[in-house]
């Protein structure tokens, strides 16, 4: 149960992280390979300390690993995490798209039901008159 | 035929999101659908899952519980209570999915009719911010507003990229 807590904490964390679209384009940028901060600042009209700041949630919540080399500090896809999140949001997605597929279907067996009843009725709705 | 495809809309920073679906079929049937066990039974839930227990006491102050089977054998309960009940149009209950009571949340149903079809609108406002903010419906609710379709196209930019 506590493994389970804490995986759900670190799950709000990466939502937190992607609710920001900055933080998604990033993340979208860094699917194609690897970037410094300068290159991920470049696309963007941010100060690079802006961009950090953004890095460093990104971090925190384990959607990016940045590298050793103090200079560069290159930031890299962690997609694991990314691949957990989806996962995750996927479920109640997949949950309710069942669900209406199948309630279509449903309301389609209910009405043609209901159908053959109404022309009933108004058959002897006409042979009354 | 265009496909009636399900919305899910969650703004950054609101502890609330949507989700739209249309069906072709009058509201009052809909309404149904959604209330009653024998239909819900129908329904409600991916095949895989089979709903094992139903319980509806639609009125204000009445409860509801669904339960359902995974193939493996699990068993998972949402419940909740209605507050207000107004038919066909409008339903409004507290949905609390069992495993994580502390996660409960407020949800509006909303069916409306449109040449025989209706438009079934769902706003689900989570109680507090701590909700939200510490719990994985947070994630859903931020996690939706990243977009699906953009998820998944990193999703499959990073599966090719491996």
């Amino acid at each position: 149960m506590n493994a389970m807590n804490l995986a759900e904490r670190d799950l709000s964390a990466t939502f937190g992280a992607l609710a920001d679209p900055t933080r998604r384009a990033i993340l979208a940028k860094l699917a194609k390979g690897d970037a410094s901060v300068l290159e991920l600042a470049e696309p963007f009209d941010m100060s690079q300390p802006a961009i950090s700041k953004h890095l460093k949630v990104l971090e925190r919540a384990g959607l990016i690993a940045r590298g050793r080399d103090a200079q560069r500090r290159p930031c890299r896809l962690e997609p694991q995490r990314l691949k957990q999140a989806a996962e995750w949001l996927g479920t109640y997605r997949q949950f309710w798209e069942a669900s209406y597929s199948r309630l279509d279907d449903y309301l389609n067996d209910l009405q043609t039901k209901e159908k053959p009843r109404d022309r009933k009725q108004t058959r002897n709705h006409r042979r009354a008159r | 035929m265009t496909a009636n495809k399900l919305e899910i809309i969650a703004e950054p920073g609101k502890t609330s999101f949507t989700t739209t679906r249309v069906v072709d079929a009058p509201r009052a049937l809909v309404f149904e659908a959604f209330t009653k066990c024998e239909h819900l039974k129908r329904w409600m839930g991916p095949i895989s899952l089979t709903m094992v227990s139903c319980e509806t006491d639609l009125r204000p102050g009445g409860r509801y519980r669904f339960v359902f089977r995974s193939p493996d054998g699990n068993e998972v309960g949402f419940s909740g209570e209605f507050r207000e009940v107004d038919a066909p149009s409008r339903i409004v209950r507290t949905f609390v999915f069992e495993p994580i009571p502390e996660a409960a949340a407020l949800e509006t149903l909303e069916l409306v009719e449109n040449n025989g079809k209706t438009t079934i609108k769902t706003t689900t406002q989570h109680k507090t911010v701590e909700n939200r903010d510490g719990h994985v419906n947070s994630g859903m609710e931020a996690g939706m507003t990243a977009g699906y379709a953009r998820l998944d196209e990193l999703l499959a930019g990073l599966l090719q990229a491996r």
